[in-house]
């Protein structure tokens, strides 16, 4: 309900919020780029300003050093609207309002930046879109082959959500589930130990290592593997009466029988020693959690860089090892010391990383090299996810989903007016959200979700019913389109859909078109931009 | 482990049964190498078309009926008719599949065990047991796989169509990924229009569609400013693809106005006959795998009054698409698959809340296949008195798999890709463990 009220003010807004007359619409597209100069080709102005990026943290610091001894040159510093787009994104999955963006364009403030971040990651939406990245890590689905069952995936999501929005220390996060014991329904945390394909002690190593490690353990001598899945072998489950409940506890009595012999040891070699009656799970996590673990903080930062930037610093995110050596070696100790001696504290982390001159990069780079080649000396686009794209959609098009699936019991029926992002359920029936690569949640990798483009997904969004029928019953839009003013509908819609002003070129192009493209050339107008890779892709 | 997932106590005795008296083969894609090339020389299938039941079709009221048995397991049906092959009965409802029994062969003796939707339809369409690591793909992938763009296959319609809606809650492409998804066309073919959803637009005329795609052009700001970026270049080519099928030959594919009405009733004009009737003509134009997923077979209650109503579209369907394959030289190299994820109970279920229903049945079930290579008019396997157990000859999900592999060319010890680097082969090792009854060379 909150979120639906919310896009209604959203709408009534957007139409008193229109600039009075053309003129006005122009001044306002001139004062906020006062820094990109005239001579700028029109193409790349709307992303960039003209200027040097320079280093203004230790983390830039870094980076650019980096780039120096590599002879690569950085981007140039992205544009304000860019920074708006991407900072929305990349922090709330969601998109900021007409009125939000041109309220942002045009602050003129020094640091207006800076609030945003704040205001942003205060955002109850930051909280639904950072559960579902951990719900893909985590792997939070009612089905096959994870097999939570619904009444679990909700507690579990919830668990998580309030973890995000009260901004749990990422420690304090991990022992709780590390160390759970009790009900799936009472103690959602414990759904850490159900949300595997097989509860064999090597089975929940291999998920540990990968989701709190960065480290895919199956590529481990044997021995190193049995040794941590030691720790795991005492971990038992239990039916109850109730339908689909389940206990997770500490059974000291359990062998497996795999693990004859086998002591506790450390991934690093050292051997555990387990007090009697202690749950070797609580050592396993004092080890982890102790500062000086060379995996726990350096895979949390690395894994938060993948989650802004579409790419580790070391590639794949959760395939950290010897071999696989980070693009800038100097980044992650920096992250990793910054991020202990905050208290694990994730927002702070967040802040640290997109208030730098480096995530403000724009996304053209200064050469032929992407920003995989030169280790992020430009910000990388990447198609936006497929829950991303739909909420996108929806908020621009005014329109809703509707979620349900009805097997298996208890049917689960999601509020229209809930958002896609917020879904708790990774198996929620969706040929969408297929269709734009949701992952399967079915091992946790996080290559699991796949942001390729396809001609399906093409076909999709140029010709489909379901999104003609968005443009065409657009209440948002209708708002939009009623005015009498084409300078104003087509600034009204760049703002509403690119989250930005357009530039001279554009807006004589779409002038022409709404001039001769007869009743439809408003709806083809918006349909153009919803199809544009700007829309598609985060830059 | 949930209780999907784990093979019941009762089928594991049985099947070990089973395995003891037939002496059974264990399964190694190794191992029939001699089978391999020899099918891969003559590999005569080159397109599959999957019947999907979903929702678990009643084998004895279906392909291996059991008039015999008694009313509490017949129910209504005692009347099996005769086909046009000696011996082969089947269901009461099915006249029209009666006529063409020379055409396909009935495998009655399908098991797995598994009596739950989802893992179920995972077992039967991958032919792997569910568990470890490794989300396998469904058989659909696989051939896309080895027959799709990568094996030079150069249609404009997708190598693996879906009519009309995917499954759900079944990833059709395991860890293969996107590259092989199936395109569902959405829409309903009974309808005087087939809107193939992003391909037959209701409201937009061509001339508007080229309008608009030269404006988009002309405003795709960011891709002119990135032209060069991989991300820009593929999301273009992928407009260049839908377009192709939006404005170019594509549709016409789909448009099932081109087909004669005499021959369009003869498959009925249901949504499952005329999605039969699309799917021939997609085989026409080389697509690799076609799968028509039928609803509605999950019959708890209500089921004869229900099979009253479905067979007689299954039958029409079947029938017609099978004599049309026939008659235009298609059924040679297209295999015709049909089946769903399992079987239903042998007893009827009289009491409520059921009042007249069949549960889930994963001990035996039964499956039809023709053409590409399968002979026609044999029965494989059967049930037991009452369909309730194997009886002979068990054939399960991955035999006939490995089967259709074959015919398709498709060396069942080939490697999978596996994003991790597992090694993981198209059809199970002996590693795996799975008991077999062998590929079904009897009627290949």
């Amino acid at each position: 309900m909150r979120d639906m009220q919310r896009s209604t003010d959203r709408t009534q807004r957007n139409r008193s919020g229109l600039p009075s007359n053309p003129a006005q619409a122009q001044s306002e597209r001139r004062a906020p780029s006062k820094a990109s100069t005239s001579s700028m080709p029109e193409l790349i102005q709307p992303f960039e300003l003209s200027e040097e990026s320079a280093p203004r943290s230790k983390l830039d610091e870094l980076t650019f050093a980096h780039w120096r001894r590599a002879g690569v040159t950085p981007a140039r510093p992205c544009s304000d609207a860019v920074f708006l787009r991407r900072a929305y994104l990349d922090l709330t999955g969601t998109l900021p309002s007409t009125e939000e963006a041109r309220a942002f364009l045009l602050d003129t403030t020094p640091d207006k930046r800076a609030r945003l971040l704040d205001a942003l990651l205060a955002r109850p939406e930051y909280a639904s879109y950072w559960s579902l990245r951990w719900g893909d890590v985590l792997r939070i689905k009612s089905e096959f082959p994870i097999n939570l069952w619904p009444n679990a995936v909700q507690a579990y999501h919830r668990w998580v959500y309030a973890a995000m929005q009260s901004n749990m220390p990422y420690d304090r996060f991990v022992r709780a589930m590390l160390t759970a014991t009790g009900s799936n329904f009472r103690v959602p945390e414990v759904n850490f130990w159900r949300a595997v394909q097989s509860r064999d002690p090597e089975s929940l190593a291999r998920a540990v290592a990968l989701t709190f490690m960065g480290v895919r353990a199956e590529r481990w001598p044997r021995q190193r593997l049995q040794g941590m899945a030691a720790f795991f072998a005492k971990v038992a489950y239990k039916k109850t009466l109730e339908w689909k409940e389940e206990i997770v506890y500490f059974d000291p009595r359990l062998e497996a029988p795999s693990l004859r012999g086998v002591a506790p040891t450390f991934p690093d070699g050292k051997p555990a020693r387990i007090p009697p009656g202690t749950d070797p799970r609580a050592v396993f996590a004092d080890w982890l959690l102790a500062s000086g673990n060379p995996w726990f903080a350096k895979s949390a930062v690395n894994r938060y860089w993948y989650w802004l930037f579409g790419r580790g610093i070391i590639h794949e995110a959760d395939d950290i090892r010897p071999d696989n050596p980070p693009c800038n070696p100097a980044l992650i100790p920096y992250l990793e010391k910054e991020f202990i001696a905050s208290g694990y504290d994730v927002r702070k982390l967040l802040r640290l990383i997109t208030a730098s001159a480096t995530y403000q990069l724009s996304p053209v780079p200064r050469g032929k090299r992407t920003a995989g080649d030169t280790c992020f000396a430009s910000y990388p686009l990447r198609r936006l996810e497929a829950e991303v794209l739909i909420d996108a959609i929806d908020q621009v098009t005014g329109s809703m989903e509707s979620y349900s699936s009805p097997i298996p019991e208890p049917f689960t029926f999601v509020p229209e007016s809930e958002r896609t992002i917020a879904l708790a359920d990774g198996s929620i029936t969706s040929s969408f959200l297929d269709l734009f690569g949701r992952p399967a949640r079915d091992n946790g990798y996080l290559s699991e979700r796949n942001i390729a483009p396809s001609a399906a997904q093409r076909l999709h969004m140029i010709n489909s019913s379901h999104i003609q029928r968005k443009l065409e019953q657009s209440v948002v839009l209708r708002g939009i389109l009623r005015s009498r003013l084409p300078r104003q509908v087509v600034t009204q819609l760049y703002l509403t859909i690119l989250s930005r002003y357009p530039t001279s070129g554009e807006m004589a192009t779409a002038l022409e078109y709404l001039r001769t493209g007869g009743l439809n050339g408003g709806l083809d107008l918006a349909w153009a931009l919803l199809n544009s890779a700007e829309f598609t892709y985060r830059h | 482990m949930t209780n999907g997932i784990r093979v019941t106590r009762r089928e594991a005795l049985t099947g070990g049964l089973v395995a003891a008296a037939t002496g059974v083969i264990v399964p190694d894609a190794l191992a029939y190498a001699v089978e391999r090339s020899q099918s891969q020389r003559k590999a005569p299938a080159r397109s599959v078309i999957q019947v999907w039941l979903w929702g678990g079709p009643a084998h004895m009221d279906t392909f291996d009926p059991k008039p015999n048995s008694g009313s509490d397991y017949t129910g209504p049906f005692t009347k099996p008719i005769a086909t046009n092959v000696d011996g082969i009965q089947i269901n009461e409802l099915l006249t029209e599949l009666a006529k063409v029994a020379d055409k396909y062969s009935i495998i009655r003796s399908m098991t797995h065990g598994n009596n739950a939707h989802e893992t179920a339809a995972y077992i039967t369409q991958t032919g792997r047991m569910p568990g470890g690591r490794i989300v396998f793909p469904g058989v659909g992938a696989v051939v896309t796989l080895f027959k799709g763009y990568d094996a030079g296959y150069k249609g404009l319609i997708p190598p693996y169509i879906v009519l009309t809606q995917l499954q759900g809650r079944f990833s059709e492409v395991g860890f293969l990924g996107t590259k092989v998804k199936p395109f569902a066309t959405g829409g309903d073919p009974a309808q005087q229009r087939f809107v193939v959803e992003g391909i037959v637009s209701q409201s937009i005329s061509d001339a508007r569609q080229q309008q608009r795609r030269e404006l988009l052009h002309r405003l795709d700001t960011l891709a002119l400013a990135l032209k060069d970026d991989p991300n820009i270049v593929a999301y273009g080519q992928c407009e260049a693809q839908a377009y192709d099928m939006i404005l170019g030959e594509g549709r016409k594919i789909f448009d099932l106005s081109q087909e004669k009405d005499d021959l369009r009733a003869q498959y009925g004009r249901t949504t499952f006959g005329q999605s039969c009737l699309m799917a021939r003509r997609l085989v026409e134009q080389g697509v690799p795998f076609v799968t028509i997923n039928s609803q509605g077979w999950d019959t708890h209650k209500e089921h004869f009054q229900t099979m009253r109503r479905k067979l007689p579209e299954l039958d029409k369907g079947l029938a017609a698409l099978l004599k049309d394959l026939s008659d235009r030289g298609l059924l040679d190299s297209t295999i015709v698959w049909v089946s769903g994820e399992f079987g239903r109970t042998p007893k009827v279920q009289w009491e409520p809340p059921w009042n007249g229903g069949r549960g889930h049945w994963g001990p035996v079930f039964s499956a039809l296949v023709a053409g590409g290579g399968f002979k026609g008019g044999h029965v494989v396997g059967a049930s037991d008195a009452v369909a309730a157990e194997v009886k002979d000859r068990p054939v399960y999900p991955w035999d006939l798999l490995q089967s259709m592999y074959m015919l398709l060319g498709i060396d069942p010890a080939a490697k999978l890709p596996h994003p991790q680097g597992l090694d993981v082969r198209v059809s199970p090792t002996k590693e795996e463990g799975l008991k077999s009854g062998g590929p079904l060379m009897e009627i290949m």
